[in-house]
């Protein structure tokens, strides 16, 4: 009998931990051969576990402005309160006020398990303020976890500060492990109180990088390694880095899309450089993960970024409204403690027969499954929880899913609308059904709560089948059971419409 | 002889910890560089450090008036690609 696996079930089977997700268990990120140690630490993080996505929420402050190196695909220039994408923010902190919107939103968004120092700069470079946010918020508020990106160059000078500090998660941006490479992605960095340019640039980055890497790892501090893929310049070589960066000790690759457009001003934007299709980051996520564990559901958040991942409320916390407001700490923690304890008693459940992780397929559809099923790609609409619980026309991105005969597994996000195309359409950021249709390019179905009639007829004719007949389900075993579905009627039978092209 | 900040500066704070002799001033609209204080870094580097972190061409100008970092020296972006892309936005 063909036992068609739930990925993010498959890895656990029966552990008491309750450690059932995708994240920390499955296949799909792969962390299931880490240490139990490691899969605790990253349990409740959304940025380190997918399956605790789902669940919890992160929040970055704009403490740390000043940069000590320059990316082909950043601008320090921009700044619009419509823009989701890293390096962007609407105002800047000082640790002060950085630390009183952190209890702010920690006590309104019990939920937010994870406090971030992402930018807009280069944390690192301005290691006062990032030094002294963490210290403070390490003594008022210890339920939260702390954690760091950096570009690294100043990295392997802070890592005893780092560590003094209990930041026990640090995002290093690695774009090449080559001086011929980097060279065309950083035009220059400031070292010993010089500007360099060129390929000796890169060369001291990179040195700096790998040196900051293995100091953390040495002291025991989770790495996750962030890549940006610019088709042409790093895409074949991002294999490479990936397999240093694991050799190296670094537990976690995320593989993101270059963003670059023209009304960005950045050199990347302004001279051309295309980002990758879907498929295409799909491909090289692919071929990296049989080295390392793989990231795939990174929003690429701004630097002030509030709430659950693809989710931003950071307007609600602006310094003007949270100024008067008196946030009663021990109490927003005992509120914690318990929205926490529910949460995992959720994922416990969640984590628990019937499914058993297991969805048997008749014996007499076999002969036939085999051979022939070809994996579909899934679209979901979730808002949270795990479940397929979003209205379609709702929906500002959706999670990939690919379903076959041996798995279910988690492959990416697809956002819609999230970038500024220029001036006229700022401030409204119109949904528009023909950028979802383009977001949803290789999906054959989308799962949501609901669907309006409209878009129900333009996405069939676009070759995509709405379903709302799994709302409120758990995403995989939905899929799981759609694909099950399918291959009892003969649908996946047959090469994909795509598949069918290309031979014709 | 002094630099000078000039519009177009953002903010970033970079040229502030660096500067040997305190003459950043954190103000809006933009930083500015007090006269009397900056020496161009003269006798204590090489490089003036303001001029040597500014991620933004053209908002740092020497005592001629002449900016630092021209513009297409440290994005690398040629400054008629930039004007014609403006120009293009423009025109939408």
């Amino acid at each position: 009998m063909l036992k068609l696996q739930v990925a993010s079930r498959a890895g656990v089977g029966a552990s008491a931990e309750g450690c059932a997700s995708s994240g920390c268990g499955g296949s799909s990120a792969g962390l299931s051969h880490l240490p139990e140690h490691i899969r605790a630490k990253v349990h409740n993080h959304p940025c380190y576990s997918e399956e605790a996505h789902h669940h919890y929420a992160r929040m970055h402050v704009a403490v740390a402005p000043a940069c000590n190196i320059q990316c082909h695909y950043c601008n320090r220039k921009y700044n619009c309160a419509n823009e989701s994408r890293p390096g962007v923010v609407s105002e800047l902190l000082t640790p002060a006020q950085a630390v009183k919107q952190v209890l702010a939103v920690a006590a309104t968004i019990p939920q937010m398990a994870v406090l971030g120092i992402a930018g807009p700069g280069d944390p690192l470079a301005n290691p006062e303020r990032t030094l002294a946010t963490f210290q403070a918020l390490a003594e008022q508020a210890p339920d939260i976890k702390l954690c760091v990106s950096t570009n690294g160059l100043a990295l392997p000078d802070l890592v005893e500060d780092l560590c003094a500090l209990n930041i026990d998660h640090v995002t290093l941006t690695i774009n090449c492990v080559d001086p011929d490479v980097g060279a065309h992605i950083y035009p220059w960095i400031f070292w010993k109180n010089r500007r360099i340019k060129g390929r000796k640039a890169a060369e001291i980055l990179i040195e700096r990088q790998q040196q900051g890497l293995e100091m953390l790892v040495a002291r025991g501090v989770l790495v996750k390694v962030n890549s940006v893929l610019i088709p042409g310049v790093n895409d074949e070589h991002l294999k490479e880095v990936s397999r240093l960066v694991k050799a190296k000790g670094a537990f976690l690759h995320n593989v993101m899309p270059l963003i670059a457009e023209p009304e960005h001003g950045t050199f990347y934007g302004l001279m051309g450089q295309r980002g990758p299709t879907h498929e295409e980051l799909q491909q090289l996520q692919d071929a990296c993960a049989g080295d390392m564990a793989m990231m795939r559901h990174c929003r690429q958040c701004r630097a002030d970024a509030v709430g659950m991942l693809g989710e931003d409320r950071g307007a609600e916390f602006s310094l003007d409204k949270i100024e008067t407001l008196e946030i009663d700490y021990p109490q927003a923690m005992a509120r914690r403690r318990q929205v926490h304890a529910a949460i995992e008693a959720q994922r416990a459940a969640a984590a628990q027969p019937p499914a058993k992780g297991e969805i048997l397929i008749s014996p007499t559809a076999i002969k036939r499954v085999r051979r022939e099923t070809r994996p579909v790609l899934m679209a979901v609409a979730t808002s949270g929880g795990g479940l397929i619980n979003q209205h379609f026309g709702q929906a500002r991105e959706f999670l990939v899913y690919e379903a076959s005969a041996q798995e279910v597994r988690f492959i990416g996000v697809r956002k819609v609308g999230a970038y500024c195309s220029g001036p006229e359409d700022c401030g409204e950021l119109d949904w528009v059904l023909e950028d979802t249709l383009r977001a949803l390019s290789g999906c054959e179905v989308v799962l949501c709560s609901r669907i309006g009639f409209e878009p129900w007829g333009q996405l069939e004719a676009a070759g995509i089948t709405p379903n709302g007949e799994h709302a409120q389900e758990p995403i995989e075993q939905a899929v799981a059971s759609l694909y099950q579905e399918w291959v009892a009627a003969g649908r996946v039978a047959m090469p994909s419409p795509e598949l069918a092209r290309r031979r014709a | 002889m002094a630099f000078q900040i000039v519009e177009g500066c953002v903010n970033c704070w970079a040229c502030l910890p660096l500067c040997p002799s305190q003459a950043i001033l954190a103000v809006k609209p933009h930083f500015l560089i007090d006269t009397w204080r900056c020496n161009e870094c003269e006798g204590q580097y090489a490089d003036p450090q303001c001029a040597s972190i500014c991620p933004v061409e053209g908002v740092i100008l020497d005592a001629l008036g002449i900016p630092s970092n021209p513009p297409g020296s440290l994005t690398g972006i040629p400054p008629e690609r930039r004007a014609a892309t403006r120009a293009e936005i423009g025109a939408r």
